[in-house]
């Protein structure tokens, strides 16, 4: 369909993340240039060398979902860059990473920082409401899709994720102990991971001990906040096979919408994610079969299902029976999913966090939790209308 | 009444309302009368409530309206206990006032 797929031409050279905090003491600024040194150190290069910055959020401070912007971060580190670029999501969370490769196969630039800072944690010390949806506007939210949802005292995204999940159980079977494994398998992933939020042991029964917020949706179904920010260095693949350890390239990209962007009137049981993993295994000569690990968005459990169908990591409808018991997800099962302990257990880092964890695996720096050698990985972040997805190649 | 946006172009109604027909680009778009009988697709019983305000449980329900096929419509379920609540549910509109503003709201129907 096209004759030039640009993400060839750009591999991820480095990774840093700062503490993860519920909440974390430091500054939106400090965390977000912790992450961000961390990451240019990690490939290897100085900040000169650095000359774009990305990231999916507002082009300036904002609420706790977007405390730092591209504009104070070059000026906070003296940055000199030929390109930067900010604005909300685009195709999910990943929008960052898509966009700065698109600037490095542009001709823009050769090293571009991508960040996402998030400090939802330490903004609901002080106003439980303060993630919600009203939370992006002063009182209830009124813009293009919302003022069709808010009357009706949808306050949370997770009105839509309980339909998703309502539909999903009638249509296809699913049950609750199978949603459940998503939870189960991160908080057992994040046992094994130092900087993961929740750490104790969780059962099935402890999952359906669980508050009920909206059927079928328990709490453990819901990522938990934090403060935290993760950066990753894209690099021009001549120059990433300069850098310091083997380049992991972005083998393919997907970020399609061919829905309304709309929380009810799009596929219920799809969202996007069926559309982006059909753009991305057209970009590409590799099949679902190739892919040895998966870090699936999980700010809400049923998400991940959603992705798991949508990538064809199984079959349409069969997410259920797909994780049923947990051992094809489980890190030596045939799938490992959402290492690190995801969104559920680790935190919300929302969207670049699972970047970072496929990246520290494919170059086996996972320490405890790392999974057996393996060169090739997925991550996908978003729910709804919103959805992008990477798939990854250690060379 | 309930009203929805309609094509005169593609013979279409489509939600939410815009200038223009989202299927053929007609800008021969307005609000239609609808019948406001429909069926539940999808619902979920909220059982947290988000600010001081709210009154748990309540029920958000996405509506498909018996016009068109997946022509929909989100609101609430009102006027039945929660558990009664089923996927393909028939329901029927009801209106609640807040000011000068009518917000369209669902209770069961009988089988039609």
């Amino acid at each position: 369909m096209f004759d030039r797929l640009f993400e060839k031409e750009v591999a991820i050279t480095g990774v840093g993340q700062s503490e993860v905090g519920r909440p974390s003491l430091k500054s939106a600024m400090r965390l977000t240039l912790d992450a961000s040194l961390e990451a240019i150190a990690d490939a290897g290069l100085r900040r000169e060398d650095i000359d774009g910055v990305a990231w999916p959020g507002d082009n300036n401070n904002g609420n706790s979902f977007s405390p730092v912007g591209p504009n104070a971060l070059l000026s906070a580190l003296g940055l000199k860059v030929n390109w930067y670029g900010g604005g909300y999501e685009g195709p999910g969370p990943l929008a960052g990473v898509i966009n700065g490769a698109m600037a490095i196969a542009a001709g823009l630039c050769r090293h571009v920082l991508v960040f996402r800072t998030i400090t939802e944690s330490s903004a609901r010390t002080l106003d439980k409401g303060v993630s919600a949806l009203t939370s992006k506007t002063i009182g209830r939210d009124s813009s293009y899709f919302w003022q069709w949802y808010t009357p009706y005292n949808v306050i949370s995204a997770i009105s839509f994720m309980a339909m998703y999940a309502q539909r999903h159980f009638h249509d296809h079977g699913t049950r609750p102990d199978q949603l459940a494994q998503i939870a189960l398998t991160c908080r057992r992933n994040a046992m094994l991971n130092p900087k993961a939020i929740f750490r104790s042991p969780m059962t099935l029964d402890d999952y359906f001990a669980s508050k009920m917020i909206s059927t079928p949706l328990r709490m453990f179904d819901c990522d938990v906040h934090c403060d935290a920010s993760t950066a990753i260095v894209l690099s021009r693949i001549d120059a990433a096979r300069a850098c310091r350890q083997a380049p992991i390239r972005i083998e393919a990209i997907g970020a399609a919408l061919y829905q309304p962007w709309s929380w009810d009137q799009i596929s219920l049981t799809e969202n996007a994610a069926f559309d982006v993993g059909r753009m991305m295994w057209a970009r590409t000569d590799l099949k679902p079969k190739d892919v040895n690990a998966a870090q699936l968005y999980d700010g809400f459990s049923i998400l991940t299902m959603f992705w798991l169908e949508g990538l064809g990591l199984c079959p349409r409808g069969e997410s259920g029976r797909f994780v049923e018991g947990g051992a094809r997800i489980a890190r030596g099962g045939s799938l490992p999913l959402n290492t690190n302990g995801g969104q559920l257990s680790a935190g919300r880092t929302h969207g670049l966090g699972y970047v970072h964890e496929a990246c520290l695996q494919l170059w086996e720096r996972a320490g405890e939790r790392q999974i057996a050698p393996h060169k090739v990985a997925v991550a996908a972040a978003g729910g709804g209308p919103l959805g992008g997805s990477l798939l990854l190649v250690r060379e | 009444m309930l009203q929805i946006y309609y094509c005169a172009g593609c013979r279409r109604f489509f939600h939410p309302p815009n200038p223009i027909c989202p299927n053929c680009n007609s800008f021969d778009v307005a609000p239609r009368p609808v019948s406001g009988r429909g069926r539940v697709v999808t619902f979920t019983i909220n059982r947290q409530a988000w600010t001081p305000e709210l009154v748990e449980p309540y029920v958000v329900a996405i509506i498909e309206l018996a016009e068109q096929a997946n022509l929909r419509l989100l609101s609430n379920i009102i006027g039945c206990d929660p558990s009664e609540v089923a996927i393909d549910m028939p329901v029927v509109v009801t209106f609640a006032q807040f000011e000068d503003v009518w917000i369209p709201l669902f209770e069961r129907a009988g089988d039609v």
